[in-house]
């Protein structure tokens, strides 16, 4: 054999080991598995659930479900940080997870697109799952990404208005403001100023404040952020410019940015029994469902009611929406296990009970339309009203796209410069955040 | 020619043996460097000098896309000049202070006469905090509402700042933070102004010499390569200035972000953001490594300037000392 011949079959025998490496690095995204699924397997499940009640609830879930299936095994690994899935999917091998669940919805146009994350849609087929019927509007669409349906919802998170019933009742309010005409004139009139500051705020619309940030209050305008072809529709649409007006407003009615900026700077933090609506220095304030389990946890003295988050006065019809977002949970398409995982992710998703009962454990809201409807949800007032708001075919959410959250980022950005005044024109800094979208998108594409 | 050409030609052979036995010889003398070297500083060096050239978001195989992360960087990406300036702004503000404040630590600690260990422990114990608890404790101490500095300083009727949430204020806050830990160098320069031969002092004195005089003519030479490490170690920690910048701008904004979300970057308005942040952020929030790959070689570019400036200047100092 020559010299030259000897490279050159090294030269091959070296591409076509690269060739394999790389294409070996994610399996099928099809959802083409085929090992045997009665096969008796250790599946590993990663999820960042880490508080001791949660991970006893989403345990008991994997109980119940190893007893449906017996041959599947379910190694939970808890704590995991995105940070940590990322790796794990990019390296794959042995110890890498086959099912994992991560909180935030941002990354699934990523886990889409690259593939992390195999295509649920032909398991769904297979299953006869109908996806459309199965689970709400909102879940659907940020489980997926340009119809890759590459994760599934597993319990959801609703937003509504949380208000103080003593306060109300002491400024003579007889109940929940529905439009955002109520929410102004009862945040004015439950606002007390004190000094620079105030001894007490009706509602605090300033955007770094807790869970006021853009994306929750746009909700209810119901924008729509890009466009089919996948551009940005931000400066198009009249949605958002109209909930970022609302908010300037309210911001200047309330006394102006910096007032309303050192309140915010003085409150407790968010996730605390220092938080400013727990410890009675806010009359009304927007905030998931899990706010009242704290709530009710805490040594706090607050009366509290939960209603639906204002809506438009000229959308008074829809009033009953809000933003909703949630846990999703995927299969690796690393894992060799694929239809093993996907009896897992069936069972953690779709059925009802295994729904219910894990939504009930940790106070969080069932995400099929089925668990949604089911009596064996909880029926404390307060938390119905999350299910109304999650059940309400207005609700929305916000899409995913294939750079994480970078368009909330640029969205947020700007609702920064205008509600303190560094950005006057608001039609302007819509098209510029739009092109700055666009821009960010083209670059990871 | 003849004649000289046949020994040598005898000769070559144990000649050229021995040299490539000295050769090896070297060679493995060098080999932990040269593998540590290639492992852990140019093999990372060129992979991130490639991928920057690649369009690559970590689990995909990279893509070669030309100039395009530059551009992007360089031109598109809104946060990038800012957190330029901030991190030049810390280099030359936050690394002078930390010299000069470990100097004057340094000489107060070895010309007191009672107590100097217990102010040595005093000021030596901030550096051991680890970074996060110091922040934390920080945004506490400086909230402007409740914190107390603002309290006290209220109490005596003086209109405090804002601190973390200032933009005006928030990079002076950093630099606080940065001089309450720095008992590091204050050991250093204790150690190297015990050094100094009391008799040049003596003398100095017996000539008429002041403080000021003595302090410029003795001591400053004498700290001259201290200084000099001082300052390039300090410029390449502020390059790599990280963990007390996210950690307040997040703490102080008030939204600690979820596990995978984004955040808004260097709160208050910028302020804090500085350029080791857009390498987390464009490469794990936003999935371009390519870009943060460009960020992470200007860092390097810059290391590379400032600590070849500065030895140039040092090997002027250092040779002034022979």
């Amino acid at each position: 054999m020559t010299r030259h011949l000897r490279r050159r079959l090294a030269g091959t025998a070296l591409t076509a080991a690269l060739a394999l490496a790389l294409t070996a690095c994610f399996g099928s995204s099809k959802g083409g598995a085929n090992d045997n699924p009665n096969a008796n397997v250790t599946i590993t499940f990663w999820h960042g659930w880490s508080a001791p009640s949660e991970v006893k609830a989403i345990q008991a879930t994997i109980d119940a479900f190893e007893k449906v299936h017996p041959n599947i095994h379910v190694k939970a690994v808890g704590n995991i940080t995105d940070d940590k899935i990322n790796q794990a999917l990019r390296a794959g091998g042995p110890s890498a997870p086959d099912v994992v669940s991560s909180f935030t919805t941002d990354n699934v146009g990523e886990f889409c697109t690259s593939h992390a994350f195999v295509d649920l849609t032909p398991f769904l087929e297979k299953s006869g799952i109908d996806p459309t019927t199965t689970f709400p509007g909102p879940q659907l669409s940020y489980t997926q990404y340009n119809g890759d349906q590459c994760t599934l919802p597993l319990l959801s998170d609703a937003y509504g208005l949380y208000y103080n019933k003593d306060m109300f009742k002491a400024a003579g309010i007889s109940g929940p403001p529905k439009t955002m005409s109520e929410l102004d004139a009862d945040a004015v009139k439950l606002t007390k100023e004190s000094g620079d500051t105030y001894s007490q705020l009706g509602f605090q619309p300033d955007y770094h404040f807790y869970e006021s940030t853009i994306t929750h209050f746009a909700a209810q305008w119901g924008p729509t952020y890009f466009t089919s072809d996948g551009k940005s529709n931000v400066g198009n649409d009249p949605a958002l410019k109209s909930a970022m007006e609302w908010q300037k407003n309210l911001v200047d009615k309330l006394g102006g940015y910096s007032r309303l900026d050192k309140f915010r700077t003085s409150a407790g933090e968010e996730f605390s029994n220092n938080n400013a609506f727990m410890t009675g220095q806010v009359a009304m304030m927007i905030d998931g469902e899990w706010r009242a389990g704290m709530i009710d946890d805490s040594n706090s003295k607050v009366d509290y009611g939960v209603a639906p988050f204002p809506v438009p006065d000229d959308m008074a019809d829809q009033y009953g929406k809000g933003y909703i977002t949630g846990t999703i949970v995927g299969i690796a398409s690393t894992s060799d296990k694929q239809n093993a995982a996907w009896e897992f992710v069936k069972y953690l998703t779709t059925d009802t009970d295994a729904v219910v009962n894990f939504a009930n454990a940790i106070h969080n809201v069932p995400s099929t339309t089925a668990a949604l409807a089911s009596p064996k949800v909880s029926q404390d007032p307060n938390f119905q009203q999350f299910i109304k708001i999650a059940s309400n075919p207005n609700s929305s959410t916000t899409p995913a796209s294939p750079n994480g959250g970078d368009y909330q980022l640029v969205l947020q950005q700007l609702g920064y410069d205008y509600e303190s005044g560094k950005q006057s024109d608001l039609q302007a800094g819509l098209d510029d955040a739009a092109k700055q979208i666009d821009t960010n998108i083209a670059q990871v594409q | 020619m003849t004649l000289t050409a046949r020994p040598r030609t005898r000769r070559n052979p144990g000649l050229r043996r021995r040299r490539r036995r000295e050769r090896l010889r070297t060679l493995a003398f060098l080999s932990p460097w040269l593998l540590g070297t290639g492992l852990f500083f140019l093999y990372p060096l060129a992979t991130t000098a490639y991928l920057s050239f690649t369009r690559y978001d970590g689990f995909v195989s990279p893509r070669w896309d030309g100039l395009d992360n530059w551009t992007f960087v360089f031109h598109d990406y809104p946060f990038f000049w800012p957190a330029m300036r901030n991190t030049l702004w810390f280099v030359v503000v936050l690394v002078t202070l930390r010299i000069v404040a470990g100097l004057v630590l340094g000489l107060l600690v070895i010309h007191v006469k009672r107590g100097h260990s217990t102010l040595r422990t005093i000021f030596y114990a901030p550096f051991l905090a680890p970074p996060v608890a110091g922040t934390l404790a920080f945004v506490f101490l400086l909230n402007p509402g409740t914190g107390p500095v603002n309290t006290i300083l209220a109490h005596f009727g003086v209109s405090a700042p804002n601190w973390f949430n200032d933009p005006s204020w928030s990079k002076p806050a950093l630099t606080m933070l940065a001089l309450w830990g720095v008992g590091d160098l204050m050991v250093i320069f204790m150690a190297a102004l015990l050094d100094v031969p009391r008799e040049l002092y003596e003398a100095a004195a017996l000539d008429g010499a002041g403080a000021i005089r003595r302090f410029r003519h003795i001591t400053l030479p004498h700290l001259r390569p201290i200084l000099l490490f001082a300052v390039i170690t300090g410029v390449i920690a502020t390059m790599q200035y990280y963990t007390e910048p996210i950690v307040a701008g997040q703490v102080a904004s008030g939204q600690i972000a979820g596990s995978g979300n984004q955040f808004e970057p260097g709160y208050p308005n910028g302020s804090t953001l500085t350029l080791p942040q857009l390498v987390y952020n464009l490469g794990f929030q936003r999935f371009d490594i390519g870009a943060a790959c460009v960020v992470a070689m200007v860092l390097f570019v810059l290391s590379m300037v400032f600590a070849a400036f500065l030895m140039g200047r040092g090997h002027g100092f250092l040779a002034g000392e022979d």
